[in-house]
Order: structure tokens, then C-alpha cells, then sequence
């Protein structure tokens, strides 16, 4: 499998990131992509702008370690995992997830089960920056742990 | 040394992202995560209630650990709070 992980303040271009998916291999027929964007509001408040921080070093093997998991449950061609850091802006893209496989079922279990587990295990943090000028740190969701369940069973 | 390293709220809440300390500060041939944590507790309140509160989470080398893992010289130890990535 072909594994492409990058941690840095760059964006990405989806089509871009399609094209090295789905040229891996013919035998691919499928390629799932997810991009998270920045929302302009949470919890009821406007928000002007983010900062992501990380654990150098610790971000990526986590990240490594969980498309393992995922290259062990289903048959994959290729991963590619990007995730921004630094200030961004409402709409801007902050993380990219794409499978491919053979099939279509893979690719989506897949993105979503390394989805679910990146949010819950890759330390990343984020600190809103609110219209009024408050900065807060985001709090982690209960819901992002119970998305776990169903790959646990 | 053991290279203590907090990040996000914790790092603004001490105003240190890494700390140093020495392996002769902790009770040699029993260095776990939980003699350090009681070594960086005794720093002061602000320390203690990150250092214990319930959902703190802990990495020796870039893995997660808990209040019994080996800490040696040499180690990095990090503790942070719940990841909100994604």
C-alpha cells in the first residue's frame, strides 16, 4: 500500500491529491476523499480565525499507526493523509483524507474509520479566536469518542 | 534528563512547553510516569490540577502511556489535554 502523510501550514489541492490516489494502480475503483473545512461560527459564536498546534514527531506515527489499522481491516491501494497547522480562515481547508481500493465499500469504511480514529488519537488542538476577540481552546466532543463504538464490535 | 513537554491549554497555563528534569529528582529504580508527575506537582497548584485531572493524557517517546510506565534518562514525556483535530 502507498501511504502519504503530511503534517504543515500548506494547503492542498484535492484534484491533485484524486489524480496520485486513483494512479497507483488499474486495479483501482475507487477513491474516497474527505476534506474538513474551517467553520465561521461554533457553539453559537462567530469565529475569525483558528490555530491548530501539534506534537511534531507524535502527530505523524499516530497517523501512521492508525492507516496500519485501517490497511489491516480493509484491502487499500493507497492512503493519503494531510493535515493543516498554523492561523486559518473560515472555508479554508483543514484536513484531507483519501482511500482508494477496489471497490467502492472499502474506500468508504475506510476514510471514515481513519477519520474517526484521527480525531480522537493524532495530537492536534485548536484555539478559536471569536469576533469579540476571545480566544478559546475547543473542547473535545464526547460524540468524536462514540463514533468509535462501531469499529470496536 | 527527562525532557517534560506540555502542549496546547497546558503550555499556556504553565507558560513552559518543555521542562527539564533531572533523573536523580525521582526515586531511582521506581522512575514511572506517576513519580514524575508527583516530582512536577509539588511546583504548585496549577501544576497538580493538570497534572491529575481526570482526562489529561500522557506520551513516553511519542506513545501513549499511563501512571505506570518506565520513565528513564533520555525520555520525552508529554502531557496534554484531550486532541481536538480534524
Amino acid at each position: 500500500m502507498d501511504v502519504e502523510v503530511r503534517v504543515s501550514e500548506a494547503d492542498f489541492d484535492v484534484g491533485a491529491e484524486c489524480v496520485s490516489l486513483s494512479s497507483k494502480t488499474r486495479q483501482c475503483g475507487a477513491v474516497v476523499q474527505f476534506v474538513g473545512l474551517m467553520r465561521d461560527s461554533n457553539q453559537g459564536d462567530d469565529v475569525l480565525t483558528m490555530e491548530l498546534e501539534h506534537y511534531p514527531g507524535m502527530t505523524e506515527r499516530r497517523i501512521f499507526e492508525i492507516i496500519d489499522r485501517a490497511d489491516h481491516r480493509w484491502p487499500l491501494f493507497a492512503v493519503t493523509v494531510i493535515h493543516r497547522v498554523g492561523i486559518l480562515y473560515p472555508q479554508d481547508q483543514i484536513v484531507f483524507v483519501g482511500v482508494s481500493a477496489a471497490h467502492r465499500h472499502d474506500a468508504f469504511q475506510a476514510c471514515e474509520f481513519i477519520m474517526d480514529y484521527l480525531k480522537t488519537e493524532a495530537p492536534f488542538w485548536k484555539k478559536e479566536c471569536k469576533a469579540d476577540g476571545e480566544q478559546r481552546w475547543v473542547d473535545a466532543r464526547q460524540t468524536d469518542q462514540n463514533a468509535l463504538t462501531r469499529w470496536q464490535s | 534528563m527527562i525532557s517534560v513537554r506540555f502542549f496546547a491549554k497546558y503550555r499556556e497555563q504553565l507558560g513552559i512547553s518543555t521542562f527539564t528534569v533531572a533523573v536523580n529528582e525521582i526515586d531511582p529504580g521506581k522512575s514511572t510516569v506517576a513519580t514524575l508527575k508527583a516530582v512536577l506537582a509539588a511546583k504548585g497548584d496549577v501544576w497538580r490540577e493538570i497534572l491529575y485531572a481526570e482526562n489529561t493524557l500522557c506520551a513516553v517517546n511519542q506513545d501513549l502511556a499511563g501512571d505506570n510506565d518506565v520513565v528513564a534518562s533520555g525520555d520525552e514525556v508529554a502531557f496534554y489535554p484531550p486532541v481536538t483535530g480534524g
